[in-house]
């Protein structure tokens, strides 16, 4: 099945633009990754990856990239309900404290950690098989 | 597997001479600690400073914290796998510095690391207020990658604790405890009338800067595994991630797991104590899928009758967590969670990312969202740079007078999810 990238991050759209079908969001926002994901999940797409892989809070790091797949023509509900309770998960602590605006140090921090979780699956070598 | 551990009470620790332990008191040689960091090329200097309960000190950016132990006898050496070569300890007689930590602090990650307060109000929030701390300050060479940084960092902590534990090795300890796991069979022979209980630790593991080693092996290549218990207690599982400073289980909290002490202490009384199924935290829903069958057939092959399970870290594990609590409870086995909570500040919202109907016995360790003040301290270990962007601080988090207003979140183990805490919550 085709997998596709959502990515705000430059790092992991630049490292994969040639190898999968990467949806580059750029200057999109964390959130906006979530809800553009929601909406492939919705039309029949199944997650590959958490959608709040790496620990870090939605309200720290702006940068998320997320993998799924072209499903078959049937709705993946796991998919559906992760998908949905990882959104509402952010926007809860989105309502608390706003992302701060970080220097490029910071910035570039928080994409080499998001581009290393994306990496870390894509070498798995059941990753080319499911 | 059978271990004896020798706690040597520390209740003071200063500069001297020769590094060693004399009635009480932890003397630490300064020279021979920075030789021994600046032994790695990564490091282009390196400060250390001790820090006392009661001092008016503060300690920031938190990288890790260790206990300082020594193996005395037994097969295998501490940290196994990491500084020492791979060999199984988990037996003999190990001796602990108890009350005296190593600390690694530096702007490693700064908007991963912790603070802790030595005296005043936010003190009492987090273990290290109460214990003798030699604070090592690393600073890297320019240019070094936050990951390299990273590694540096963990395995400085390693030796000098290493060092410092050697200091333990003849001196008679204040109390002595045995802790005993016998191979399954004759373990569960032991106390036949009693519930067999299992303990899943959960270990991060999710890429870079979340990393957790088991005898060196990173956890997120490995599969769930049966450990004694007391392999824990020499170092067989260290940290290596910058995770949120309130549940990051520290390498000190490994060696200290207060699931595994507390399982001990009824082990035989109430309980028939079987061993640990380690596990991990992963990215790919795949390895989640895989990971979680493999504890389940693992509890269900022990014949286990309840199990207590740990996570690190908030979002992504909630799902690992949730995942083992429903196939583990699908065979049979009683499930109780143990972790922490963002609710928000006002406690009103989803408690974690994820949940399953199985998920009804949960032990909370506290919520991380909660605001707390931290008055002025005359000392800054480590620098309050990045106090604004650490987890839990904020824009105008740090006041003109050295004053702080933050998230319960930015204190070091604050509300770590395996109960090594003061707060808990309770329903009535």
């Amino acid at each position: 099945m085709n997998k596709i990238i959502i990515t705000n991050n430059d790092k992991v759209f630049l490292k994969y633009k040639n190898i999968y079908d990467v949806v580059f969001l750029e200057k999109c926002s964390y959130t906006d990754v979530l809800n553009e994901t929601r909406n492939k999940v919705h039309r029949g797409c199944k997650l590959i990856t958490h959608p709040m892989a790496g620990s870090l809070k939605p309200n720290q790091t702006p940068y998320k990239s997320i993998i799924i797949e072209e499903h078959s023509n049937s709705t993946h509900y796991e998919s559906i309900i992760l998908i949905e309770n990882s959104i509402e998960s952010t926007l809860k602590f989105l309502k608390f404290k706003a992302t701060p605006k970080w220097n490029e140090k910071i910035l570039n921090d928080f994409k080499t950690v998001d581009l290393s979780l994306i990496e870390n699956v894509v070498k798995n070598p059941m990753f080319s098989i499911i | 597997m059978r271990l004896e551990l020798g706690k040597i009470k520390i209740n003071d620790v200063q500069f001297g001479e020769k590094t060693s332990v004399e009635s009480g008191t932890l003397y630490v040689n300064k020279d021979e600690i920075i030789k021994l960091v600046l032994e790695d090329e990564r490091i282009s200097s390196v400060s250390v400073e001790l820090a006392r309960p009661g001092e008016s000190v503060r300690i920031a950016p938190v990288k890790d914290v260790l206990e300082p132990r020594v193996k005395v006898s037994g097969s295998g050496r501490i940290f196994p796998g990491t500084i020492n070569k791979v060999k199984e300890v988990g037996s003999g007689r190990t001796h602990a510095l108890v009350g005296a930590t190593v600390i690694t602090c530096g702007r490693i990650v700064g908007f991963q690391e912790g603070l802790i307060d030595m005296s005043g109000p936010a003190a009492k929030y987090t273990p290290f207020s109460e214990t003798n701390n030699v604070c090592l300050v690393i600073e890297p060479v320019e240019g070094l990658e936050t990951h390299d940084y990273e590694a540096a960092g963990r395995m400085v902590g390693l030796k000098v604790a290493t060092y410092i534990g050697e200091a333990g090795r003849y001196v008679e300890p204040d109390e002595v405890v045995v802790y005993e796991t016998k191979p399954v069979l004759e373990q569960v022979k032991q106390y036949p009338d009693l519930p067999k209980i299992g303990y899943i630790h959960m270990l991060q593991s999710q890429g870079l800067l979340h990393d957790t080693f088991y005898y060196g092996v990173d956890a997120k290549v490995m599969v769930p595994t049966f450990m004694y218990p007391t392999e824990i207690m020499d170092g067989a599982i260290i940290s290596g991630n910058c995770v949120a400073p309130c549940d990051k289980v520290t390498t000190f909290h490994h060696l200290n797991n207060p699931v595994i002490e507390d399982l001990y202490k009824r082990h035989g009384v109430d309980l028939n104590f079987i061993g640990v199924i380690l596990t991990n935290e992963n990215v790919f829903l795949a390895d989640k899928e895989r990971s979680s069958d493999m504890v389940a057939k693992l509890c269900e092959f022990l014949g286990l009758d309840g199990v207590l399970i740990t996570e690190e870290g908030y979002g992504n594990p909630d799902t690992d967590l949730m995942m083992n609590c429903k196939k583990v409870s699908q065979k049979g086995v009683k499930v109780v969670l143990i972790t922490d909570e963002f609710p928000g500040r006002d406690g009103k919202s989803q408690s974690l990312a994820d949940a399953v109907d199985e998920g009804d016995a949960l032990v909370s360790c506290g919520n991380g969202n909660v605001i707390i003040n931290f008055p002025h301290m005359d000392k800054v270990i480590g620098t309050l740079d990045f106090i604004e962007t650490m987890i839990g601080g904020y824009e105008g988090s740090l006041k003109p007078d050295g004053s702080i207003e933050a998230e319960l979140q930015i204190v070091i183990a604050s509300t770590i999810a395996n109960g090594y805490n003061k707060l808990a919550a309770r329903g009535y």
